[in-house]
C-alpha cells in the first residue's frame, strides 16, 4: 500500500529511536540502562515465566538477562532492535533453566516435528463475541497462562515469541536458531492447539462442539 | 505435516480443500499469502462454515494473547535488579559470569 512503512523501515526507526539510550548505557551510564530495564523488564519477566513455568526461575532469568546485557553491551552492534537482542539472551537463559529442571529430551528445540502427523483440528465451535468482557482480567490471565503452559516447549516458545512478544517470523527464527519453515510449522501447531483449548472455555453458550471432518 | 518443500503458493487449478485451508491458515492470518491464493482461501471460508469457525477462533486466540499487557513485576524484584546493576556499574570490571551472551545473528545453544 502506498505510503505505508515497510517492516524494515519500522525496525530501522525503532533502532534509531533507542540508539542514544543504548549508547549511553554502553558508556556505563546506569541511569540509561535503568531506563531500558524499566521499559522491558515486564516483558522479559513474562516471557521467562511463560517459558520456564516457574516464578523463581523467571526472577533468575530476569536478573541474568539484564546483567549479561549490561556487561556485554559492546557486543550489541545495533543491527537488530535492542529488545530482540535482549530476547535472545532471555530465551537462552530460560531454556537453560528448563534443561536443569527437566530432561534434555523434553526441551530440545531440535525435535524433528516435520515427520509428525499433520496438525489436527478436533473441535469446532463459535466463541462468545467478547470473552474479554465475560472474565475479569485476572481470570483471563489465568486461563491464557494455563493454556500456554500446556503446550510442549518447542511450540510454546515459538508462540510466545511470535504472538505474545510480536517478533517477526525472521526474528523468531534468528532468536531460536530455527529455519523459517520450522518456525511457521510450529507456530501453526501452537496456534491450533491453543485455539482448541480456549474453544472449550470460550465457546458460545448452548452451542455444541463439533468434530472436524476433513 | 506436509513437507514444506512441497508447499507451494503457485496458482491452483483445483478448488481449495479444508486441508489446504488449514495448511495455509498461518500465512492467511498473518496476511502474507499472495493475492491470488488469498482470494481462493477467502472464497473457501465463505462456503465452508467449519473452516470459517477455525479461522475466526484462531484469529481470536492470537488476539486475546496479544491483548494481554504484561503485569508489573513485584517492586522488590525491580529494586533488587536495579541494585545489582548499580553495584556492577560501581565495581566496573568484575564479570558476572564466564558465559558470553549470544552475538547478534547467532542462535542460542541447544
Amino acid at each position: 500500500m502506498e505510503g505505508e512503512p515497510t517492516q524494515s523501515a519500522v525496525v530501522s526507526d525503532a533502532i534509531s529511536a533507542e540508539q542514544p539510550l543504548v549508547d549511553r548505557a554502553r558508556r556505563g551510564d546506569a541511569v540509561a540502562f535503568g531506563e531500558l530495564i524499566s521499559k522491558y523488564e515486564r516483558r522479559v519477566y513474562r516471557m521467562a515465566r511463560q517459558i520456564t513455568q516457574n516464578d523463581e526461575d523467571a526472577e533468575d532469568v530476569l536478573q541474568e538477562t539484564f546483567l549479561k546485557a549490561f556487561e556485554h553491551l559492546d557486543s550489541f552492534q545495533g543491527q537488530s532492535k535492542f529488545y530482540t537482542w535482549l530476547t535472545r539472551i532471555a530465551v537462552n537463559e530460560s531454556l537453560m533453566k528448563l534443561r536443569k529442571r527437566k530432561s534434555d529430551r523434553t526441551v530440545s528445540l531440535d525435535e524433528n516435528i516435520e515427520t509428525e502427523e499433520e496438525p489436527i483440528v478436533r473441535e469446532i465451535a463459535v466463541w462468545d463475541d467478547t470473552p474479554e468482557q465475560k472474565y475479569s482480567q485476572e481470570e483471563m490471565r489465568e486461563i491464557l497462562d494455563k493454556a500456554i503452559d500446556s503446550l510442549k516447549p518447542i511450540f510454546r516458545t515459538v508462540f510466545i515469541l511470535r504472538d505474545v512478544e510480536e517478533l517477526s517470523t525472521e526474528e523468531t527464527a534468528e532468536v531460536l536458531g530455527l529455519s523459517i519453515a520450522a518456525v511457521k510449522s510450529r507456530l501453526l501447531r501452537a496456534r491450533l492447539q491453543l485455539r482448541e483449548k480456549l474453544t472449550r472455555i470460550f465457546k458460545r453458550k448452548g452451542d455444541q462442539i463439533l468434530g472436524y471432518a476433513k | 505435516m506436509q513437507n514444506e518443500a512441497a508447499h507451494t503458493q503457485a496458482p491452483r487449478k483445483e478448488m481449495v480443500t479444508c486441508h489446504d485451508f488449514l495448511r495455509e491458515l498461518n500465512d492467511f492470518l498473518d496476511e502474507t499469502t499472495d493475492p491470488a491464493l488469498r482470494a481462493e482461501l477467502e472464497k473457501h471460508i465463505t462456503e465452508c462454515p467449519n473452516c470459517w469457525v477455525i479461522c475466526d477462533t484462531t484469529r481470536k486466540t492470537i488476539s486475546v494473547y496479544k491483548g494481554m499487557e504484561p503485569q508489573p513485576i513485584p517492586q522488590s524484584i525491580h529494586q533488587k535488579l536495579m541494585g545489582l546493576i548499580q553495584k556492577r556499574c560501581g565495581c566496573g570490571s568484575e564479570s558476572h559470569s564466564g558465559e558470553e551472551p549470544p552475538v547478534e545473528g547467532q542462535a542460542p545453544s541447544k
